[in-house]
């Protein structure tokens, strides 16, 4: 293991990763490096940066898919998780962009570093030089005011599953429900399971999901109504609740009463 | 269905990178923009007012000559028109001056009204104490007020024929609207291009100079076609070029990501149409149906000449996510008011959904070159 500072590319054009590289490359001397890998998209770039481990992250702003913005909220979000010995890898991340005034003033406010295609060498220099001086928790700060400032929500929850992250778009998601450690994601076809907080979850989703149990959050489109039912069974008979019914796939949810009264209104 | 998620496409980026446009100021605009355009004109404006009255008198000046029997009793004819139309129209130039605060923003037939009735009834007024005066008797004899209609029909029809003359000479030298629009739209879209090109052509230089330099070509050419006059006519032939000039560029920076299928064997290349026609809704489907998707996508282009018109077919993918940049609705709405200018009636353009595809049809009258060029511009892409 050297010294060198690795650094991961991400760009969907492949001529703008070719010539990242070459101003990298020009770069050596002053700042030894090596590069792990390249990615064009967002899928790709979160496997490699789970496989290859990089510090630094050069990520292009407009791509396909997912903008580099909302990849860096996955990446962030992912941060510190996993076992204590083995934590997810925090790289830092420098956007780069094309001529774009907005993007660029929300870039001004925050502590993160951008750069304006084309890149420039020294200016490249300094980017990675004054990365490697940033503390992270500084730069997942960052990265939330920018998304703040951008209004970048992720369109995506990311996934990983034997070392494959698979991004399952929002709009499938029937409910969010939290169980022990983990919170289960619901689509129509399946479930997963993700390591982040409920209440996180809520905050950044509130148009679309609402909270209908301390523990559940639920598809505001996917609600069909609700049922009363009556516990029955093992003698004490309790007092009656509600249950969400949803579209397109037979799970029952049940509501609790603090909840109840936000949730009615919903269906009438 | 592409125009709802267009237009959303456009707020939200504005949305999202413009936070400093407060809902005032939002709300003011729309206004403004919902508002009919002022039907009377400035009449406190110096040059409004000479131009009324120099209009005016010379129109009078030659009913005179016209009417008069006797060339000698022109002068005459010339003294008792006056007599009625420049009390008549200078205080209808004033009051208009004055009204004209108040009729801005209302309804274009309260306007019309308000614009029609203040010089009818001042032309009445004048007339009247011009009859009245002599005979010291104020009453209204029939000869009286048929003097006084007849004054303020004339008066209100001179009216009309004026405002119509100055919209219609406010429309020639104002950019229209959405040509302002457009013009911000690209002075936004066209930067965006051209970095990115010059990032492309930066990528390339070290391992492919021929073709960096190639592309710097193509560059240049279509530069110098987005800084020419909008106006000005081209053969299709030359539109085409453009098109695979633009092609060649955007298909470096997203390899094989695009595909194009051209089919023009049966083009007319001679037809002429508007520069810049073509290009800006091909633009249009890269940006939409190609940028935003991860895999493969095709653009396939048609051009044929059914009968004496000449059809465009261009058909992209279309993508769940939104694209990055704005601007197909304008585009799009653009492109639709230039035929509707040229052509009117005898242009269309459809576009729809149709399973995962979008498609746009064109269709405009054939209409050939009228001279050859001397030079013609070449394209080879293999170059």
């Amino acid at each position: 293991m050297s010294d060198a500072t690795t650094i991961l590319i991400v760009d969907d054009e492949p001529p703008a990763r070719a010539r990242l590289r070459e101003v990298l490359a020009d770069l050596a001397p002053e700042f030894p490096h090596r590069i792990v890998g390249e990615a064009a998209n967002a899928p790709e770039a979160l496997a490699q940066i789970e496989s290859q481990r990089p510090q630094i992250v050069l990520m292009d702003v407009q791509m396909p898919g997912m903008t580099g913005i909302e990849l860096a909220r996955h990446i962030s979000a992912r941060a510190g998780e996993g076992d204590s010995e083995d934590p997810k890898p925090m790289p830092l991340m420098i956007f780069v962009t094309a001529f774009d005034e907005f993007a660029v003033d929300a870039f001004e406010v925050n502590a993160l570093d951008y750069l304006l295609k084309p890149v420039r060498g020294q200016r490249l220099l300094a980017a990675l030089v004054r990365a490697r001086t940033l503390m992270p928790s500084e730069h997942l700060d960052a990265i939330d005011a920018l998304a703040k400032a951008t209004n970048t929500r992720r369109r995506h929850l990311s996934v990983h599953e034997r070392g494959r992250v698979i991004l399952v778009p929002l709009e499938q998601v029937v409910y969010l429900k939290a169980e022990l450690k983990y919170i289960t994601v619901r689509t129509r076809e399946r479930e997963y399971l993700i390591e982040e907080s409920l209440t996180s979850l809520e905050d950044e989703f509130n148009d679309r999901f609402v909270r209908i149990h301390r523990n559940a959050l639920v598809a505001r489109p996917s609600i069909a109504g609700f049922e009363r039912v009556t516990p029955t069974g093992e003698g004490e008979a309790g007092d009656p609740y509600w249950q969400v019914v949803l579209r397109e796939i037979q799970d029952r949810l049940p509501v609790s009463r603090r909840q109840w009264s936000i949730v009615k209104g919903l269906v009438s | 269905m592409e125009q709802v998620k267009a237009a959303g496409t456009t707020k939200d980026y504005k949305e999202s990178y413009g936070p400093s446009e407060s809902a005032e100021r939002a709300k003011a605009r729309r206004q403004t923009e919902g508002a009919p355009a002022p039907l009377i004109p400035d009449c406190c404006n110096v040059g409004v007012c000479l131009r009324s009255i120099v209009i005016l008198n010379g129109a009078a000046i030659a009913t005179a000559f016209a009417l008069a029997p006797d060339v000698t009793l022109t002068w005459e004819r010339l003294l008792s028109i006056a007599l009625i139309l420049e009390p008549a129209l200078l205080l209808s130039l004033g009051s208009l001056c004055i009204v004209r605060k108040w009729t801005n923003g209302q309804h274009l037939n309260v306007q019309w009204v308000v614009g029609l009735a203040v010089p009818g009834l001042i032309a009445a007024a004048v007339a009247w104490v011009f009859a009245s005066s002599p005979s010291q008797n104020a009453d209204l004899s029939q000869s009286v007020i048929l003097s006084m209609t007849t004054r303020a029909v004339s008066a209100a029809v001179i009216a009309a024929a004026m405002y119509e003359y100055f919209r219609l000479r406010a429309r020639a030298y104002a950019p229209s609207f959405s040509e302002a629009r457009l013009q911000a739209l690209q002075a936004r879209i066209r930067p965006h291009f051209l970095f990115n090109s010059l990032n492309t052509v930066l990528g390339l230089i070290r391992t492919e100079p021929r073709l960096a330099e190639h592309t710097l070509e193509n560059l240049a050419d279509l530069f110098r076609v987005f800084m020419r006059d909008a106006r000005e006519l081209v053969p299709l032939d030359d539109e085409v070029i453009t098109c695979k000039e633009y092609l060649a560029i955007e298909q470096l920076r997203l390899s094989k990501r695009l595909q194009v299928a051209w089919d023009i064997d049966e083009m007319p290349g001679d037809a002429l149409l508007p520069s810049l026609l073509l290009q800006p809704l091909i633009e249009n489907a890269v940006h939409h149906g190609i940028e935003p998707r991860m895999d493969t996508g095709l653009i396939s282009i048609r051009i044929t000449k059914p009968g004496d018109r000449v059809r465009v077919e261009i058909d992209n993918p279309i993508c769940a996510t939104p694209a990055v940049r704005p601007g197909n609705q304008m585009a799009l709405s653009n492109v639709r008011e230039r035929l509707m200018l040229l052509y009117d009636m005898e242009a269309e353009l459809k576009t729809g959904a149709q399973g995962d595809l979008f498609r746009l049809h064109l269709e405009f009258p054939y209409r050939k070159e009228r001279r050859r060029r001397d030079v013609r511009r070449n394209y080879n892409p293999d170059r």
